[in-house]
């Protein structure tokens, strides 16, 4: 099988505001390649963030160059991105970002619609899904009724739930002890083991080390890529 | 996206803050029911006295003596009713004659201005089933009272005379002599002067009071001033156009032919119209309750911002964010906008029923209402909803 690249960045740059902008990223090139997990560090305010909302469409550079399975995203309409969100990308937030209003099957169940899931099919799918993270029988809970980790779980539920091709976690573990941290990356590892695309930022170091690639990011640069030092490997 | 999904998302804020919902959808709702009932309660009030006039009758016509070309007051030949009888579509006729120099007192030391504005009127027999009255109390003249000093009174010369009830021996003094109270009618609504009539019989005014013409040399009964017609409901204008000239064949002109559910029919199109202050306090309380709305929008937008974050990195485009806080503003107005329909139709219902008119409830009034209350809806949540759409999805998701 040969692996394509799925993501592609040239010299992205993004800078906020005018007075004084502010460079959150300073021209940051790599590719991610079809199946690749990747851990994204680096210390706070360094641009982590900023780069995975790129990276998923949900911001765009100020120059530079973004492609997702060879498209350049800056040619695409918003229905046509919003489209590649709900049948591509799967998002895990560090907020979770859950509803207290409903279920949590309907929590993992909210994004189906846009992709045009039937409603049988979507509480089967999320009912899946949360088999997965192990919280089958939470299914009718409410998230306030659910622990950190959990409740994690659930974000991560849903963001496999639509079968994404890529997942983009950032500081999945950010609020977890480091046992229930280590089980999220467990999961993250056999997703990928499953043909995901994986980019998890974290700041757990020791975590980071277990992870076939790692990029460091410090002041808007990728400062390290373990890939571009082929002798260190997995 | 699904049409039943996107409602379903829509309702969402409404179903998870209910309170605020119907407290922001009660302006709406207040204007729609002032409004709804505003334009149900003059329909209904229209209709119930539509249907009173249907009740009393539309084919009912009189033929008055007018003013004659000379200016003096014309007359009616004495055969006039015989004549008129004669139509072939006409059913029944009454007449009255109206005796102009006798007044009507109570007793003989009442002063002789104080009148009543009452009139004393010789009436054939059949009047009261023409006029579709009847007695109130006692009885109406016959073929024998008729002859006689008997007098039966209109209903608001009853009232205006003091006599309440119809005792044995009850009189009052006319054109000054006793004349014996044999009945009261019921108040005739196709001709209100029979209301402020002293009716007596034709015989007892040339009698009594020397009313009476002179045809070839002899005096006879007469000559009657109106004459009531009915006649076949599908030939009312073919009568119609008839009546002066069969009256007075000499000088049609001088006779004046009125319909007079006509003038009640203008009178239940003017109780039609509707009262104008509340329908303009409707329309206030609709302002009022756009804005409301408006305003709940624009807060729960802000509110929601990390909920938008979330359904656009989920995969929701502008235009799915755009249609989910549209609809809530509509579904929120349209909450408003059912139940004041509602509220309207129940008081309408409540008032006319009480009233015993039919309940009418136009279309235009349910439909406008919750017409309305779509485009209030609409409007109102046009600007929260393109704010909304607006929205990059990082911005959205960097609100906690
Ligand atoms: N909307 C914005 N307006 C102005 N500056 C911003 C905005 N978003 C991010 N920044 C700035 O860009 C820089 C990078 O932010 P980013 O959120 O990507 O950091 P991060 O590496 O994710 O940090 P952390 O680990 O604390 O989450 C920071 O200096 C931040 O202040
Ligand atoms: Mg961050």
């Amino acid at each position: 099988m040969i692996a394509t690249n799925v993501l592609e960045l040239e010299r992205v740059t993004k800078t906020y505001g005018t007075r004084p902008p502010v460079h959150a990223l300073r021209g940051v090139s790599f590719t991610v390649r079809s199946g690749e997990l990747v851990a994204i560090v680096g210390p706070s305010g360094s641009g982590k963030s900023t780069l995975l909302h790129i990276l998923g469409t949900l911001d765009r550079p100020s120059s530079g160059t973004v492609r997702i399975d060879g498209q350049d995203v800056a040619a695409l309409s918003d229905r046509r991105l919003a489209e590649i969100r709900a049948r591509s990308i799967g998002f895990v937030f560090q907020q979770f970002f859950l509803t207290e209003r409903t279920t949590v099957l309907e929590n993992v169940a909210d994004g189906l619609p846009y992709g045009g899931a039937a409603p049988a099919e979507r509480r089967e799918r999320a009912a899946e899904a949360l088999g997965r993270v192990g919280l089958r029988d939470r299914a009718g809970s409410r998230p306030s009724e659910l622990s950190g980790g959990q409740r994690q779980r659930v974000a991560i539920a849903r963001a496999l739930v639509g079968r994404p091709a890529i997942v983009l976690a950032d500081e999945p573990t950010g609020n977890l002890d480091s046992g229930t941290g280590a089980s999220i990356i467990e999961l993250l590892r056999e997703l990928n083991a499953g043909g995901a695309t994986i980019l998890v930022i974290t700041h757990d170091g020791d975590l980071a080390a277990r992870f076939p690639r790692r990029l460091h990011v410090l002041d808007g640069r990728i400062v390290d890529d373990s890939a571009a030092r082929p002798l260190e490997g997995v | 996206m699904r049409l039943s999904d996107q409602l379903r998302v829509a309702g969402i804020g409404i179903r998870s803050r209910r309170l605020r919902a119907a407290l922001s959808a009660l302006g709406i709702a207040i204007g729609t029911a002032a409004i709804v009932a505003v334009l149900g309660l003059s329909a209904s009030s229209q209709a119930g006295l539509l249907a009173q006039i249907d009740r009393l009758g539309t084919n009912l016509l009189t033929a008055n003596t007018g003013e004659s070309l000379t200016g003096g007051a014309a007359q009616l030949p004495t055969a006039a009713p015989q004549r008129i009888s004669h139509l072939p579509d006409v059913e029944q006729v009454a007449h009255v004659a109206a005796i102009d120099d006798a007044n009507v007192y109570r007793s003989p030391l009442i002063p002789a201005v104080n009148t009543n504005a009452l009139k004393v009127r010789a009436a054939s027999l059949d009047l009261p089933g023409v006029l579709g009255t009847g007695v109130a109390q006692g009885r109406w003249l016959n073929a024998a009272t008729e002859r006689q000093p008997v007098t039966v009174l209109g209903a608001l010369a009853a009232r205006r005379l003091g006599i309440d009830r119809v005792h044995p021996g009850e009189r009052i003094w006319l054109k000054n002599q006793w004349f014996y109270v044999a009945g009261i009618l019921k108040p005739a609504t196709l001709s209100t002067d029979i209301d402020t009539s002293v009716l007596i019989g034709y015989p007892a005014a040339e009698h009594y009071l020397g009313y009476a013409a002179i045809e070839r040399g002899e005096a006879v009964a007469g000559p009657p001033t109106t004459v009531y017609v009915r006649a076949r409901t599908d030939k009312v204008d073919s009568v119609r156009d008839v009546l002066a000239r069969t009256a007075n064949p000499e000088s049609p002109g001088d006779v004046d032919v009125s319909r007079p559910s006509d003038a009640l029919t203008a009178r239940a199109a003017a109780k039609g119209a509707f009262n104008s202050l509340f329908l303009g306090l409707g329309v206030v309380a609709l302002v009022v309750g756009a804005v409301g709305v408006a305003n709940i929008m624009i807060i729960s937008v802000l509110e929601r911002r990390s909920e938008i974050g979330l359904r656009r990195a989920l995969g929701a485009t502008r235009g799915h964010i755009r249609t989910q806080f549209l609809s809530e503003a509509v579904m929120l107005a349209l909450l408003g906008g059912v139940t004041g329909v509602a509220a309207g139709a129940l008081t309408t219902a409540v008032y006319a029923g009480g009233k015993g008119w039919a309940v009418v409830v136009p279309a235009e009034a349910w439909a406008g209402g919750i017409g309305a209350a779509i485009a209030i809806g609409a409007i109102a949540g046009l600007l929260p909803a393109l704010r909304a759409a607006r929205l990059s999805p990082t911005e959205a998701l960097r609100t906690l």
